[in-house]
C-alpha cells in the first residue's frame, strides 16, 4: 500500500470488479488523441491486412459491409484512467477478416489515416478478441471517436483502438507504434496496468 | 523508469487563483522534465482506497523540484484535496514525468502558437518557461482563453513577460467577464476571435493546444479549416466535458 493522504476519503467510484486498479467510471465520452480528427469520407475508406509475403487483403467500404456483423457489448478503459462501462458497438469481427490471410507472423502494426500507428500482438487481436468498428450505441461513430470506423481491442488500453483505421501490417517482432514510442507500454493490459514502459 | 511510484514531498502551496493552487514538489533523483509533461498523482485513504489522476508540469527545470497548479473542481475527487487540504511537509506518490509528444524542446527552430483555455495554461506555462530560460530566439505567442480575469493562472508573471520578453506575445480572450475598460466584450469564443489572435498559417507554426476536451476539439477544427497543417498541431485534453469556450 501506498503512503496515506490523511483526510483523504475520496469519493471510491470504483470498487466495481468491473474496473480495472487506477480506473474510475466516467458516464460521458472523452475524446483523446494526438491531434485534430481527420476527414475520410466511406467512399474513400478502405481497411487493408499486409502479409510477410507482400500479399494484401483489402475491403471497400461496400465490401466490408457486406461481411457478417455483430454487436459487441464490452468495457473499455483509458490509460488517462476513465472506464466506461457497458458500451455497445458494431462491426467485423477480425477473425472474419483473417478468413483468408496466411501469416507466421505474431505481431502487427495498425495503421490509421493521419499516421497514427500502435502494435497489436496478434493473438490479441483473433479469438473474438477484436473488431473493426463503425457503430456506437446505435449511431454511426463519430468522426472524433474514429469515425468511419476505428479498431476496437476492449481487453487492452483503448489507445490500441486505433481511431480513423486503415490497416494492419502483419510483422515479425513487436515494433513500438505512437504512444508506445513516446513512453507508453507495449502491450498494454488494463488489469495488469500496463500504462508505462 | 517512469512506470514506477515515487515519494514526492510537498515544499510549497501558493493560491493561483481563486480556485487553484500551486505546489511544489520534491523528488529524490529527479532530474528535471521536459516541458509539457505531466505526472500521475496517487492518493490513498487509510483504508486502502486510492485514486489516481494526471497533473501536467508548470515548470520546466533539471533538478529536484516542479510545480503543478491544480484547479478544484467542486465536485472532485482528488482535485479539492490537493487544492486545499495537502500541507507542506506531506507525502504524496507521483510517477512520471511522462510524455513525449505534447512537448516543446530548446531545440525546436519553428515559431510556436500557444493556445490554453483555462487549466490547460499550465503545461504551455512549462513551454514558455523553458523558452524563456532558452537561448532559442523563435518567436512564441500565446492566446489564453478565461471566463474571467480573477480565473487566470500566472498573472504577474505572464504580464511582466508580455511587456518585457522580445520573445512571446499574449493574448488573452474572456468569454464571461472581461477586466475594465477592455475593448472588446466577453463572449463566447468564435473561429474569427481565434483566428485573428495567433501566427498565420503560412509558414506552419508549430500549435499546441491544451483545455478540457470540448474546447480542444472545437479550436483544432477550426485551425484546420482555416487551413493550418493537421500536423503542426498537437492536442492535449484535461478530460471533462465542460470548457471556457
Ligand atoms: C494529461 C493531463 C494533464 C492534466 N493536467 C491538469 C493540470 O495541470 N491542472 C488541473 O487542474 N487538471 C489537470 N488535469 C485534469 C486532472 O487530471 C483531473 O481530471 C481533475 O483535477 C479532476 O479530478 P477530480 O478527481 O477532482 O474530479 P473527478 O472526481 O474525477 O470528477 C469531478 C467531476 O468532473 C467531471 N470530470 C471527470 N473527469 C474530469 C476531468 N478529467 N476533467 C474535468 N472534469 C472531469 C466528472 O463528471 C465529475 O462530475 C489533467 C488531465 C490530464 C489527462
Amino acid at each position: 500500500m501506498g503512503i496515506i493522504s490523511s483526510g483523504f476519503h475520496g469519493k471510491r467510484h470504483s470498487g466495481n470488479p468491473a474496473l480495472p486498479p487506477g480506473q474510475y467510471e466516467t458516464a460521458s465520452f472523452p475524446v483523446l488523441s494526438a491531434g485534430p480528427a481527420p476527414h475520410i469520407p466511406q467512399g474513400d475508406w478502405e481497411f487493408f491486412i499486409t502479409t510477410e509475403a507482400g500479399l494484401r487483403h483489402a475491403w471497400s467500404w461496400e465490401a466490408f459491409m457486406d461481411l457478417p456483423q455483430v454487436d459487441i457489448p464490452t468495457d473499455i478503459h483509458c490509460v488517462t484512467s476513465w472506464s466506461k462501462l457497458g458500451t455497445t458497438w458494431r462491426g467485423v469481427s477480425m477473425d472474419t477478416l483473417f478468413e483468408d490471410v496466411e501469416t507466421s507472423c505474431g505481431y502487427t502494426t495498425a495503421l490509421s489515416y493521419g499516421g497514427y500507428t500502435t502494435n497489436i500482438p496478434l493473438p490479441d487481436l483473433l479469438g473474438g478478441r477484436s473488431w473493426v468498428v463503425w457503430e456506437f450505441d446505435g449511431e454511426p461513430l463519430e468522426r472524433a471517436h474514429g469515425g468511419p470506423a476505428r479498431l476496437l481491442v476492449p481487453h487492452l488500453y483503448f489507445w490500441k483502438s486505433a481511431k480513423w483505421v486503415n490497416g494492419l501490417e502483419l510483422t515479425p517482432t513487436d515494433i513500438p507504434g505512437f504512444w508506445e514510442s513516446n513512453g507508453y507500454h507495449l502491450h498494454g493490459d488494463p488489469w495488469r496496468e500496463e500504462r508505462y514502459s | 523508469m517512469t512506470g514506477l511510484w515515487r515519494v514526492a514531498e510537498v515544499v510549497s502551496g501558493v493560491p493561483e487563483s481563486e480556485t487553484s493552487r500551486t505546489i511544489g514538489l520534491r523528488v529524490d533523483g529527479l532530474m528535471g522534465n521536459l516541458a509539457g509533461q505531466h505526472i500521475d498523482i496517487r492518493l490513498t485513504a487509510d483504508d486502502g482506497y486510492s485514486a489516481v489522476r494526471s497533473y501536467s508540469v508548470a515548470t520546466a527545470g533539471t533538478d529536484e523540484l516542479l510545480e503543478i497548479t491544480v484547479d478544484e473542481l467542486p465536485d472532485g475527487e482528488v482535485s479539492p484535496y490537493l487544492v486545499r487540504d495537502v500541507a507542506i511537509g506531506d507525502q504524496l506518490e507521483i510517477r512520471g514525468p511522462v510524455g513525449g509528444w505534447f512537448v516543446w524542446r530548446p531545440t525546436d527552430t519553428n515559431p510556436v502558437q500557444l493556445i490554453a483555455g483555462g487549466s490547460g495554461i499550465v503545461p504551455l506555462m512549462s513551454m514558455i518557461r523553458a523558452h524563456e530560460a532558452s537561448e532559442n530566439p523563435s518567436q512564441f505567442r500565446l492566446l489564453y482563453s478565461l471566463k474571467s480575469p480573477k480565473a487566470g493562472f500566472y498573472r504577474e508573471e505572464l504580464l511582466t513577460l508580455s511587456r518585457e520578453s522580445p520573445k512571446l506575445t499574449v493574448d488573452y480572450v474572456y468569454t464571461r467577464e472581461a477586466p475594465p475598460g477592455w475593448s472588446a466584450t466577453p463572449q463566447r469564443l468564435t473561429a474569427e476571435v481565434l483566428l485573428a489572435s495567433i501566427l498565420p498559417a503560412d509558414p506552419a507554426p508549430d500549435i499546441f493546444i491544451c483545455g478540457q476536451t470540448v474546447f480542444v476539439e472545437t479550436v483544432a477544427e477550426w485551425l484546420v479549416q482555416a487551413g493550418y497543417p493537421a500536423a503542426s498541431i498537437k492536442t492535449e485534453r484535461f478530460g471533462g466535458t465542460g470548457g471556457t469556450l
